[in-house]
């Protein structure tokens, strides 16, 4: 076991070491100056700084001292807010765009299951029908549209009822989260519930279900035990991919719900070119996924024996 | 031990039972989880925001917004709108535009420029936020600083005019040498290079704030960066500030002239660029103010909102490359160019925004001239739209070239919406009426800008915004040794007329310069007008005073106040 984890973790360790690098290089590559302005500098301003973000070095040499800072956890300052370092900006924004992943996962989760457990019973019937339908909507239909229409609903609710049941934008109470984090679920939540709904029809059926019917046990052992804890495993499997990826798309609906993530500086440094934010985040965000992906294979070499002998 | 069940039915049934449970089970998790999410971000210090509406009457406080979090608010490095609009709130300089864009006294009670000499007093009740003086000596630290060639300052242009600065910038002087001195603690003056007639235009830009020396050096080079690594010297300060989401402005009460100042709170209670974001919000009386755009319009009218326009100053124009081999540098070819297409028709049936103008100087028409506006004086030289004429222009430019058929021709842009439909348009009615191929070269704003510096374009979609209220600030866009001259655009004539307006302090004399600049610009081709920026605006009828302009603060509530007796829209 202890091997396996060593041998995991220093797959994540290239890995990281590899997105590192190919960012920087692809980076280095993107035509643009990112210390120009709108308003032309002479040459001696521009030297300067030049200078102080070490753009006047040799790209082997920004290199070394780039992965040197790196692994001293130190990304630097931002080209765009010249007075603050990435690592604020990381430390002050992950945590709000985790937040809303979490309960988006959460959501997904839960709501998967349960749907998913439904269309199953009710197979073939009109409540699969309906969930069905709208899963496929789900499923094709991208966040920013129902980012969108979440929020005009909530206009208009707000309108209809002359108070502010909830508030149409902004982060910080607890009434903030619960629309945008629906929102950046319900793709997730319509794939779950798909998951859910075969694996549960495979069980239903399946032999071990009969003899349990046939042996006379109670009903919600039957459903409780049986079928929805079997039925289970494969949606776990995917939860820990899913919070990563969905804590890190999260810029469309940061933006429309003015939510301070992280995501609307990731988007936002690649189009102002700002070097260091753009290193910062995407190592955080690649690490942070590596991260989760060893995690859960961790915990199925934990639960299941034979993984770990591959 | 209950009933065995047998029936299909029966299973079905208690499962569904079984799944109620589950669901109420799932949302008592995801409540409990919301709050113990909320209750760690509440350890971890960020701030829980207000839910305020867009009036409180009784706070006395207004709730409004901004479209990105403010980049800079270091007035040394500070380059764009919306820190710039935030330090308009927080921060004053010696002098400062009043409701009527004239310039009035801010810190400095009275003010003397003669000649190359400037003497600015300032006031006895002149306080930072922190009830210290604010000093001739703050004035002195915060220019040299900008100055300073380490600090890399892209603004450090703008203090050029002062003797010295230019060389301390470059490096080649001391920065002790820079023609500004306190004589004592309220006493500061300034020596320039030569007599300007808008220095005093110049000293209300916000590069010219004062800063506390001791308190910038408190800070550890973190100036700015938050709301307490600031010291304030405007009508309001800052109490908070979560990056991206919120800032809250406060009355200051050390400000000179907090007697005049009516709010007691200013609210920037959301962070978003998202146009539609932000009118729900308005809808929904979170926001005392909102941007519209055509489709918001019709609505807007409907429900009778309280509209306004103001233009943001900015003007935008497509530039020729001038460089030797560019067969842009041919005049009768600019000029068939000029004649084949119709900003009239760009601005109202291709970019249809609301409050924008077609641009038909390089001086927008809010410019102030002598009297009256600097446009309604010298009036721009009319073009047409004219295919026959550009197409006969055309002619003359394939006999002068020896070509029979044009190569085709690189439009570079940027990549914003307003820009790509833009480039479009051109590329349609180039080729409809003249036949000219023209290939988009669409690029990101910072590389747009550096190919306009290695002058690797033919045409360029670029735009201008102004720095201080006087048409100077256009005027010298295309002089010869203008480092924003990216076209490298060269004429002798020009060149004389702008150091005329430089040097000159009869505002007759300098106005008839920029009318012949104006017509240089014109008979030249040297630019084809797009369109003057310009915004529809609702505000919440409750609210009075709000200023927008062209410069400084574009959205100005220092000197907002609210009416009560008003219904909300």
């Amino acid at each position: 076991m202890w091997q396996y984890t060593l041998k995991r973790l220093l797959q994540g360790v290239i890995t990281v070491w590899f997105i590192a690098t190919a960012t920087f290089l692809a980076m280095h590559s993107v035509p643009g100056d990112p210390i120009s302005g709108e308003r032309a500098a002479t040459e001696a301003i521009r030297a300067n700084l030049a200078a102080r973000y070490g753009l006047d070095k040799p790209l082997g040499e920004q290199y070394v001292i780039y992965i040197g800072n790196f692994l001293k956890g130190d990304f630097g300052i931002s080209f765009t807010q010249q007075n603050r370092q990435v690592n604020d900006i990381i430390r002050e924004h992950f945590p709000v765009s985790a937040t809303l992943g979490i309960l988006a996962v959460l959501f997904a989760a839960l709501g998967g299951v349960l749907w998913g457990a439904l269309t199953a019973i009710y197979r073939n019937r009109l409540p699969d029908t309906i969930i069905m339908f709208l899963v496929i909507l789900g499923i094709s239909v991208p966040s920013f549209v129902f980012a969108a229409l979440g929020q005009l609903a909530l206009v208009n609710i707000n309108n209809f009822f002359g108070v502010s049941i909830l508030p149409v934008a902004g982060w910080g109470t607890v009434s903030h989260m619960i629309v945008p984090a629906l929102v950046l679920g319900m793709g997730t939540m319509a794939y779950l519930t798909r998951l859910m709904r075969s694996s549960m029809l495979e069980i239903i059926h399946s032999d071990y279900v009969r003899t349990a019917k046939a042996k006379g046990l109670p009903a919600e052992r039957i459903f409780l035990k049986h079928q929805l804890r079997n039925a289970i495993l494969p949606v776990v499997t995917v939860l820990g991919p899913a919070i990563a990826a969905i804590t890190t798309g999260g810029f469309v609906v940061e933006l429309v719900f003015a939510i301070p993530g992280l995501g609307r500086y990731f988007v936002q440094a690649v189009q102002q070119l700002d070097y260091t934010v753009i290193m910062g985040t995407t190592v955080f965000y690649g690490s942070f996924l590596v991260f989760m992906v060893i995690l859960v294979d961790l915990l199925y070499g934990w639960i299941d024996p034979r993984v770990r002998v591959q | 031990m209950q009933e065995p069940i047998s029936t299909e039915e029966g299973f079905t049934r208690s499962a569904v039972k079984q799944l109620a449970v589950f669901s109420v089970l799932a949302v008592l998790v995801i409540v409990a989880v919301m709050y113990a999410l909320n209750f760690i971000a509440g350890l971890t210090g960020s701030d829980s925001q207000s839910a305020a509406g867009a009036v409180d009457i009784e706070n006395n406080e207004i709730s409004v917004f901004l479209r990105q979090d403010p980049p800079q608010l270091d007035s040394t490095r500070s380059t764009d709108v919306v820190s710039g609009t935030v330090l308009g709130h927080v921060m004053e300089g010696l002098l400062r535009y009043d409701e009527n864009f004239e310039i009035t006294a801010g810190l400095a009670e009275r003010w003397e420029i003669e000649g190359t000499k400037a003497t600015f007093w300032l006031r006895e009740d002149a306080r930072w936020s922190n009830g210290e003086a604010i000093t001739a000596h703050d004035f002195v630290f915060a220019w040299r600083t900008t100055l300073d060639p380490a600090v890399g300052s892209q603004y450090a242009f703008i203090f050029y005019p002062i003797k010295n600065a230019e060389a301390a910038n470059t490096g080649d002087m001391p920065l002790e040498s820079v023609g500004v001195r306190a004589l004592d603690d309220r006493t500061l003056e300034v020596e320039l290079e030569q007599p300007i007639a808008y220095f005093d235009k110049l000293v209300a830009f916000s590069t010219y704030f004062p800063i506390s020396e001791e308190f910038y050096e408190s800070t550890n080079g973190r100036y700015g960066a938050e709301a307490e690594s600031l010291l304030y010297s405007g009508p309001f300060r800052m109490t908070s500030w979560v990056h991206g989401a919120s800032i809250r402005f406060e009355k200051n009460p050390y400000y000179w002239d907090a007697d005049n100042i009516h709010l007691d709170a200013i609210n920037i209670a959301y962070i978003t660029e998202d146009t539609n974001t932000l009118l729900n919000l308005y809808k929904d009386s979170r926001i005392a103010l909102v941007d519209l755009t055509a489709e918001m319009l019709e609505g807007a009218m409907q429900q009778r909102w309280h509209l306004d326009r103001f233009m943001d100053g900015s003007v935008f124009y497509i530039e020729f490359n001038h460089r030797p081999g560019r067969l842009s540098t041919n005049l009768n070819l600019r000029k068939a160019l000029r004649y084949a297409q119709d900003d009239g028709e760009l601005v109202d049936r291709v970019i249809k925004l609301p409050g924008y103008l077609p641009a038909k100087s390089v001086f927008p028409v809010w410019l102030r001239g002598v009297e009256d506006t600097f446009r309604e004086e010298y009036p721009a030289p009319e073009s047409e739209y004219n295919v026959a004429l550009a197409r006969e222009y055309l002619e003359k430019a394939k006999q002068e070239l020896g070509i029979t058929e044009f190569p085709p021709i690189v439009l570079l842009a940027d990549t914003s919406p307003v820009a790509t439909i833009s480039s479009q348009y051109y590329q349609e009615v180039y080729k409809k009426n003249l036949g000219l191929d023209i290939v988009i070269d669409p690029q990101i704003f910072r590389q747009r800008l550096a190919k306009m510096s290695s002058g690797d374009f033919d045409l360029v979609l670029s735009g201008w915004g102004p720095d201080y209220n006087d048409p100077l600030t256009f005027a010298d866009l295309f002089a010869s040794w203008n480092l924003n001259n990216r076209g490298h655009f060269d004429n002798a004539e020009l060149d004389a007329q702008v150091r005329i307006a430089q040097n000159s302090m009869d505002q007759r004399v300098r106005m008839d310069a920029f009318g012949k600049i104006q017509d240089i610009l014109f008979d030249e081709v040297v630019f084809i007008g797009n369109y003057e920026r310009g915004r529809v605006y609702a505000t919440n009828p409750q609210v009075k005073g709000i200023l927008r302009r062209a410069i400084g603060a574009e959205t100005d509530f220092t000197r907002a106040y609210i009416v009560p007796e008003s219904t909300a829209p």
